[in-house]
């Protein structure tokens, strides 16, 4: 008796499941998240990952999904390695009613590996803020879209940002920046440009190179000691970061005169390194806070509930956390956006989350809808411009926590975009790629 | 029972030295190239096809090389990743400087140009041993990835250091799918699997055992050490080399330095220890081992996950992951400290004595 | 050429070598004492500073944090004796090599899984600052939490020198890195010196990762540390205390000169290989290392 009801209760949980799953399949948009949860990038890996699936949850309770498509996804641990990466991806592509809406790689080594993967299979590789600069160039690289800022933008930024500070641009002539980097394809990325605003504002760069992990900059920083900069960029990843404003206090470098990209500038930078972090600042395109509409419905949703990614509560709203929570936006809005053209309430294909992408226009009202306002800056994107914003904002440490100490400061595309059309012709050369005519596309 | 060679008489001298002298031996082989040639490709779909057995393959290929240097010679080498980067690097430059060339030649000479590299750290290897050679090579690891990104002529001038590979076009027909990879990759493994196979059995295999079991009285019998110890540092590299050639043109298609990190090379080296040292075979089993099992993990705790429909946080799973890799390879190395490999040739002893064991 | 700034590079590097010699020192240790050439001694730095950092967050007294974390690192030192090397007593040197590969898996996996993975800062009491009389009368910076380290790297040393020389213990240890079969025969317990040793490179770690964790901050990149070690290792002999000690003064003050004087002429970040071949080419002259006992073949 006790074996037969056994039997038929896991008969029928077994049915239920199936038809539950057969119904499903219908109404469900699959997202990959390849994440990383251990490692030296553990901290970063971990917030966006919460960030972005916390949105994901807060969604399907608030709304019910999107336009009734409920969102959901599949963790896979890429330990920041290329072949594991690669893998996670191959695995995921297919998964859900229409295969992976859109991938994160969440590393520029993985970024580039996926990119002819991605091109074919006609899955789009979103890199928000990271990956590789010129496929913001949307003709030649269609299914890749380096989202809001690249490194190039947020570096002319960057510079705009020390001119206002100085009192004009013209006040930048004869001065001396040192850009510090990683010794990895990521640090080398600004290189060129950097040379290139040089010339155009008359400032004299030194690159100066930490090799990986960048736990030692003692020489470096005694050749800036050297150089007397004034100004440093810190283009860090990692242990790098606490370790090059440690360094810079032994140096007897003001912190006020350091300006991060926004991988140097999570809680996770400057907290390890004390005292030594505080008035140092750091580019960003998300903010930090959990005052925002936006992450108090994910509280109210989600956190709740006790259904919250994090095990630490206090991470949440934090730099790595909030960024997490951009990238979920972007998802959502592009798959809302293709919805609009294919059809209302059904699931998106990879191709169609691309057409999305490329006619998603973020602007001031719909970022108040989605309750972001002054979080994430508003993007237009376009079947050329893979990029959409090219804003940053710069904040400051004052040993608890970020405080924005700018507006939304836009880039220099005139110098960027050439650049970009540049590097991306030679890849369309190199590979035999010929560019898409934009004013066809609908 | 299975797997005794009685009966089997060999009647001239080619017969007795083919590779595999046993018939079951060949059996097995040609059953397993079918598979891997005809089956595979044909039941695969494309993630077993391109994230799952073209890598393996590659690190098998790059494992195999090692194995020569430190299984067969003796030689403890920690530049492995460098020597792969070596041959991707150049791969991606004879086929953008001289097109006309062809991608199998460009991965033959991808592959000396890692041999090139190879003798000239290889030469301290006459003057030192052990870990200090393992360090030592350390400095090769870091100087050619160091100069890879100084050079700029290497990476064709790219500002981040990125290359990406060319289309590979063998004869006027295009390897684009990843099935076609895969059997690109497979055929280039097999030969050079053979080969070293077959080189193992020769003079100069014997001469690397020699010198690994006790350099001086390999010396002392009249074995060349110079010549022998460049040579196996040669040999390795170059099958480093064409590894890493693949690795690029055949797995990722596009390529920082940073691909070729210590990690990397480490990551050989545990296949080969884990797999066996000295043995063909081992260099296969291990890249399987290392590879898969980390995927295998996360593949299975999704799965608990999943039925027990209570959510882990993912930090506690890929944590215990890592755990769980860590403590198998500590039991595999109590259980059988030679490798994997050991475990098939004991195997093989038990199926000739089976059901009969003395 | 500026003489102030050339000796500030000079100390400097010095300073930094002596960070390097705190991480070879475990390494030695082990080696010298059971032949192992222990791949995990990061993964134990790591380990050692999260379990101390974390305590010290949760509200335990530094002092406590500092004894559980110390007897922690004994249990750690039993279990892996008991574990790991017993059942691979008389293996290859590479079989345990790798032993201790499975063992950083698991030691990284173990200390984030405990205490999460986000970073740490560490406060020691000494600000990593440069002393202000020194700057001002020569205007060389030398920062006083390098002093400090230096002096207690010394303190270590000693108190490990005279552990070696004047206990029981210490004797028993020397024996047993002479000849293992020599010191069986005369009645050493070898198990029990295994752990004894394993407990002592804990403790070593621990210290090590205090420093570097007050450094740069208590986070998994510690475990890179040990690439910094292994050139200091190579030079200054696998077997010898002095020899790291002498290795990392060595290898810190040439890496130093070497990325100030010589970096900017070839594109700079030639730290990263520089130690290795500075060793390299000390090994080509003594290929056992500064400090190391010398090989003889027989055949």
């Amino acid at each position: 008796m006790k074996r037969t009801t056994l039997m038929l209760a896991v008969g029928t949980l077994a049915a239920a499941g199936f038809t539950g799953q057969a119904w499903a399949q219908v109404k469900e948009q699959f997202v990959p998240a390849s994440f990383y949860w251990v490692g030296p990038y553990a901290p970063g890996g971990s917030g966006i990952a919460g960030g972005m699936l916390d949105y994901f949850k807060m969604l399907n309770t608030r709304d019910g999904g999107i336009n009734g498509v409920k969102l959901t996804w599949e963790k896979c641990e890429t330990e920041y390695n290329n072949a594991r990466g690669v893998e996670c991806y191959e695995r995921l592509k297919k998964k859900g009613p229409t295969g992976a809406t859109l991938i994160h790689p969440l590393s520029t080594g993985i970024t580039y590996s996926l990119i002819e993967k991605g091109t074919t299979d006609k899955i789009p590789i979103v890199s928000v803020g990271y990956g590789r600069t010129d496929a913001a160039d949307g003709r030649v690289f269609p299914y890749i879209f380096p989202i809001i800022t690249t490194y190039w933008s947020q570096n002319t930024a960057k510079i705009k940002f020390m001119g206002q500070k100085m009192g004009g641009m013209d006040k930048l002539k004869g001065a001396k920046i040192v850009n510090l980097y990683h010794g990895s394809a990521y640090g080398k990325e600004t290189i060129p440009v950097l040379d290139a605003q040089a010339k155009q504002y008359g400032f004299q760069v030194t690159h100066i190179e930490v090799s990986h992990p960048g736990n030692e900059q003692q020489a470096q920083w005694l050749q800036i000691r050297q150089i007397k900069p004034d100004w440093v960029i810190l283009r860090g990843w990692g242990v790098m970061n606490p370790t090059a404003l440690k360094a810079a206090q032994r140096a007897g470098y003001p912190r006020e005169k350091i300006i991060g990209v926004w991988w140097s500038g999570a809680e996770e930078d400057v907290i390890p390194a004390g005292d030594a972090a505080k008035g140092y600042i750091a580019a960003g395109f998300n903010v930090s806070g959990s005052n925002y509409p936006v992450v108090q419905d994910i509280q109210k949703h989600v956190y709740a509930k006790g259904q919250g990614e994090m095990e630490d509560k206090s991470r949440v709203g934090s730099i790595y956390y909030n960024r997490g929570v951009v990238f979920g936006m972007i998802t959502t809005e592009a798959v809302r956006k293709a919805q609009e053209r294919y059809g209302k309430g059904q699931p998106m294909t990879g191709e169609q989350v691309r057409w999305g992408l490329e006619n998603l226009n973020m602007d001031e009202a719909y970022l108040k809808n989605l309750g972001a306002t002054g979080f994430m800056q508003p993007l237009k994107m376009s079947c050329a411009d893979h990029e959409g914003g090219g804003q940053v904002k710069f904040q400051q440490w004052d040993g608890k926590q970020w405080k924005v100490i700018s507006d939304w400061i836009s880039s220099d595309q005139k110098l960027v975009r050439p650049m970009i059309e540049a590097s991306a012709a030679q890849y369309a050369k190199e590979k035999g790629i010929t560019p898409r005519d934009c004013s066809k596309e609908k | 029972m299975f797997y005794r060679e009685a009966g089997q008489f060999k009647s001239s001298y080619a017969e007795d030295q083919q590779i595999f002298p046993i018939r079951q031996d060949r059996i097995g082989i040609t059953a397993l190239l079918l598979v891997v040639f005809v089956a595979v490709p044909l039941l695969g779909d494309q993630y077993w096809l391109s994230a799952i057995f073209t890598p393996l393959l590659i690190f098998a290929l790059a494992a195999l090389g090692l194995n020569i240097l430190t299984g067969y010679a003796g030689q403890l080498s920690l530049g492995t990743a460098a020597f792969m980067a070596v041959g991707a690097f150049m791969a991606y430059n004879f086929m953008l400087r001289l097109p006309w060339l062809g991608v199998i030649p460009s991965f033959i000479l991808a592959g000396l140009c890692a041999a090139a590299v190879g003798v000239v750290f290889g030469l301290p290897s006459l003057r030192i041993k052990g870990f200090y050679l393992a360090v030592a090579t350390l400095a090769c690891q870091f100087f050619v990835l160091w100069a890879i990104q100084r050079w700029g002529w290497i990476t064709n001038y790219s500002a981040s250091g990125v290359i990406t590979a060319q289309k590979m076009v063998i004869l006027g027909f295009p390897f684009d799918t990843p099935a076609l990879k895969y059997l690109l990759t497979l055929s280039i493994v097999t030969l050079l699997a053979l080969l070293a196979k077959n080189l193992m059995r020769s003079e100069t295999g014997r001469a690397f055992m020699a010198v690994r079991d006790m350099d001086v009285a390999a010396e002392v019998i009249g074995i060349r050490m110079m010549h022998t110890k460049l040579l196996a540092f040669a040999i390795s590299s170059f099958y480093c080399g064409v590894a890493g050639a693949m690795y690029a043109f055949c797995y990722l298609g596009t390529v920082e330095p940073e691909a070729f990190t210590l990690d990397l090379s480490f990551r050989v080296l545990f296949m080969i220890i884990i797999g066996g040292t000295g043995s063909i075979l081992g260099s296969f089993i291990g890249a399987a081992f290392i590879t898969l099992l980390p995927i295998f993990l996360n593949v299975m705790f999704g799965g608990i996950s999943h039925l027990l429909g209570v959510e882990i946080p993912h930090a506690v799973i890929s944590n215990l992951e890592l755990i769980i890799f860590g403590a198998l390879i500590i039991f595999f190395l109590i259980v059988e400290p030679h490798g994997l490999a050991r475990l098939w040739q004991i195997a093989k002893e038990k199926l000739r004595l089976w059901p009969f064991p003395h | 050429m500026n003489v102030a700034f050339f000796f500030e590079v000079l100390i400097g590097g010095l300073l930094a070598g002596v960070m390097y010699s705190l991480v070879a020192l475990g390494f030695v240790l082990i080696y010298k004492a059971s032949g192992v050439f222990n791949f995990a001694q990061g993964a134990m730095v790591f380990f050692a500073a999260l379990t101390f950092i974390s305590l010290v967050e949760r509200g335990l007294n530094f002092w406590l944090a500092l004894v559980v974390t110390l007897a922690v690192m004994v249990v750690l030192g039993i279990a892996i004796e008991k574990v790991v090397l017993r059942p691979l007593v008389n293996q290859p040197p590479i079989t345990l090599f790798m032993a201790t590969i499975g063992l950083t898996f698991v030691l990284e996996g173990l200390s984030q899984l405990v205490w999460g993975s986000q970073p740490h800062g560490l406060e020691l009491g000494i600000q990593d600052v440069p002393m202000e009389w020194l700057s001002q009368s020569t205007g060389i910076n030398i920062s006083q939490f390098d002093i400090f380290a230096a002096g207690v790297a010394g303190l270590l040393v000693a108190v490990l020198a005279l552990f070696f020389q004047y206990t029981r213990i210490g004797r028993a240890l020397r024996a047993v890195a002479d000849d293992h079969q020599a010191a069986l025969s005369v009645g050493i317990p070898l198990k029990h010196i295994w752990a004894i040793v394993w407990s002592v490179a804990g403790f070593v770690a621990l210290v090590a990762g205090l420093m570097w964790g007050a450094r740069n901050g208590v986070q998994y990149a510690l475990t890179f540390i040990a690439l910094k070690a292994l050139p200091v290792l190579i030079l200054g002999g696998f077997e010898s205390v002095l020899g790291a000690i002498v290795g990392g003064l060595i290898i810190g003050a040439s890496e130093k000169l070497a990325e100030v004087y010589i970096g900017p002429m070839v594109g700079g970040g030639i730290e990263s290989w520089f130690a290795y071949v500075v060793a390299l080419l000390f090994l080509l002259v003594r290929p056992q290392g500064l400090f190391g006992e010398k090989i003889i073949d027989r055949v």
